[in-house]
């Protein structure tokens, strides 16, 4: 069916998760296992369409009732209530007036994470029935999965999954007799990271440039083609199935008060073990790294740890007892994120960490408001000349004055995740962009993450 | 821009992409999904295929010209029979991307973007995030084949495999 192969020994790949046999995982059942994702597996080893089946046997509001009980945040990036989300549709399910969308976002392009990937690879069909559950809670009657247009061998697995899923009756007409009609439909991007915003993603969907829109309307009275749209992150839908066949209250106990459940972290950069975590919200970032991850590969120091994917402020040692919840991370200038952790030991050049990242946003830049188009290239090439040691000491004032005028003066986030990064670096590692500037010279030479040949 | 050796889509592709078009609430959403297919059949997304595009669907050629410049994946120039594409994002980049760019460019004997070897096989891209950070570097060869943990002996069977025909060449 499809030409990708799994090429290396699982070892040295982790999934792991705080699975014991009484209290498996939720998310990563039987990742690793390339014939997981077919329907027998998954209704036979891990409990599948069972919540569906229950979430089906209530009414669509106790559905989105058992969400809000969860307390489940939006593990796209925000962090932002699924339950309340749902709401935010409109109620009256009589009007035919609307056609009403379900989205979901596998759109994964933020640096660092890699989990909705082994979601769809490995267990597609808890994607399928976590947007059923939402489809019916929300009286959609279509879903849309939009997916990156580099994972092409994934759509054909989630096409493959749907396929068997509608054998089963498990999706189209009349749902398991429930009288519920849903169907989905994988929508393949292009290469744009922006896409993964979600009003740019919705242009994306309706076969445009894919510009953020402004908000409001927000998507949930104004969304795809117009009509009430709901669009989640791959893990939250995902999450929905064990959440309806646990149960809300169930679900909530894991984790600590405001952030509840599971979560996939992403492990990658200089660590031992690199890989996927399932883990409570609320662990240590430090016992993830380093007694899950292994630490660094040659015990060599940790200089900083981005904890959320590149957009977040990167961490230093004294933040690195951080739990990994949403407000905490928050509470100490930085942001949970889409659960990219990405370790940096002390032989890394932080400049060229930082020009790395930016130059990455000065790519992906939509160029539809000046301040990001123009100040993430400005930004760009500022830190390229301090790398090249061609830096004077003022540039350090232009950069730091930069951020302030372009975060929160964009119509989306993508000019704010530039400046996390590139304020963080600047404030945390003033020391090196300085040695540069004075020796006219990057300090360590053996040090190579950034090209030219852009 | 190049000009593309093929000038029309086949019956085949005008018939899927009538399909696809149906499949949504209005033919432009289709967009996407036709240049795809236009990339397949043209080998890239040169004028003539934009414009076939826009005829196919009956929406205006500069949408789709608007749409098809703001996607990367488009490839506006001709491409080798494998298109390697090097992630050199950070994940990638802290454990030796950089270098392993290097060394593709140096075995294909590439040296920038939008250049094919003079056999027609190679051309090299260096891309952003492939969403493969745990197992960085990571290399994507064409649309379907990720490679991870990319060492040099990993390069050298990946670009065997590349001659000897055990991948789908670029639009076939």
């Amino acid at each position: 069916m499809t030409s990708y192969r799994q090429k290396k020994d699982p070892q040295s790949y982790s999934f792991e998760g705080f699975g014991t046999p009484a209290f498996p995982n939720l998310m990563l059942r039987g990742a690793g296992n390339l014939d997981n994702w077919r329907l027998a597996i998954y209704q036979k080893e891990h409990e599948g369409y069972l919540g569906l089946k229950r979430a089906l046997s209530m009414e669509p509001s106790q559905v989105i009732d058992e969400m809000k009980a969860s307390g489940i945040r939006g593990r796209g990036g925000a962090g932002f209530p699924a339950g309340l989300k749902w709401s935010f549709m409109p109620k009256d399910t009589a009007d035919k007036k609307y056609t009403r969308y379900l989205v979901c976002n596998a759109d994964e392009g933020e640096p660092g994470t890699f989990k909705d990937r082994s979601i769809m690879e490995y267990n597609p069909h808890q994607l399928i029935e976590g947007m059923i559950i939402a489809g019916f809670a929300m009286q959609c009657h279509m879903g849309f999965i939009y997916v990156r247009g580099e994972f092409l061998w994934l759509i054909e697995k989630l096409e493959a999954a749907i396929e068997e899923a509608k054998k089963e009756n498990l999706l189209g007409q009349n749902i398991l007799g429930s009288g519920f009609n849903f169907d989905l439909i994988v929508y393949r991007g292009a290469g744009a990271y922006i896409c993964g915003e979600e009003t740019a993603l919705l242009n994306s969907l309706e076969g445009r440039r894919g510009e953020p829109r402004i908000k409001p309307p927000f998507p949930a009275s104004k969304g795809a083609f117009g009509q009430p749209t709901t669009i989640n992150n791959v893990e939250t839908l995902a999450a929905a199935a064990p959440i309806l066949r646990m149960g809300g209250a169930e679900y909530a106990k894991i984790g600590t008060p405001k952030n509840t459940g599971t979560r996939i972290f992403c492990v990658s950069g200089h660590v031992q073990r690199p890989g996927l975590y399932e883990l409570p919200l609320g662990v240590p970032l430090i016992t993830l790294v380093k007694d899950l991850a292994g630490g660094t590969p040659n015990g060599k120091k940790i200089k900083a740890i981005i904890p959320g994917g590149a957009s977040s402020a990167v961490f230093t040692e004294s933040d690195f007892d951080c739990p990994l919840d949403f407000d905490t991370i928050r509470d100490r200038g930085s942001m949970a994120g889409s659960g990219g952790i990405i370790v940096i030991d002390e032989d890394t050049c932080m400049v060229q960490v930082c020009l790395r990242l930016i130059r990455f946003y000065a790519h992906e830049s939509c160029g539809q408001c000046t301040p990001c188009r123009e100040g993430c290239n400005w930004m760009e090439m500022i830190l390229t000349r301090i790398e090249n040691g061609e830096g004077r000491l003022e540039d350090l004032e232009t950069l730091k004055s930069m951020t302030p005028r372009i975060a929160g003066k964009t119509l989306c986030a993508l000019g704010d995740a530039a400046c996390g990064p590139m304020d963080s670096i600047l404030g945390k590692f003033r020391d090196e962009f300085i040695h540069h500037i004075e020796h006219k010279k990057c300090p360590k030479p053996s040090c190579q993450l950034v090209t030219y040949s852009h | 821009m190049p000009v593309s050796k093929v000038l029309t889509l086949s019956p085949e592709a005008l018939k899927e992409i009538d399909q696809l078009a149906d499949k949504f609430p209005d033919r432009l959403a289709a967009t996407l999904p036709a240049l795809h297919i236009a990339q397949r059949e043209f080998g890239f997304v040169s004028l003539e295929a934009m414009k076939a595009v826009a005829k196919a669907l009956d929406i205006p050629e500069g949408h789709v010209y608007g749409v098809a410049s703001f996607y990367s994946m488009y490839q506006k120039h001709p491409v080798g029979s494998f298109h390697i594409q090097v992630c050199t994002n950070i994940s990638c980049a802290l454990n030796g991307a950089v270098a392993l760019l290097d060394l593709v460019k140096k075995k294909t004997g590439i040296s920038q973007r939008g250049e094919v070897s003079s056999d027609g096989l190679w051309s090299v891209e260096e891309v952003e995030c492939l969403a493969s950070c745990g197992s960085g570097p990571c290399l994507q060869v064409n649309h379907d084949i990720y490679d991870e943990f990319v060492n040099e002996a990993e390069l050298d069977r990946v670009l065997e495999a590349c001659r000897s025909g055990q991948y789908r060449e670029w639009a076939k």
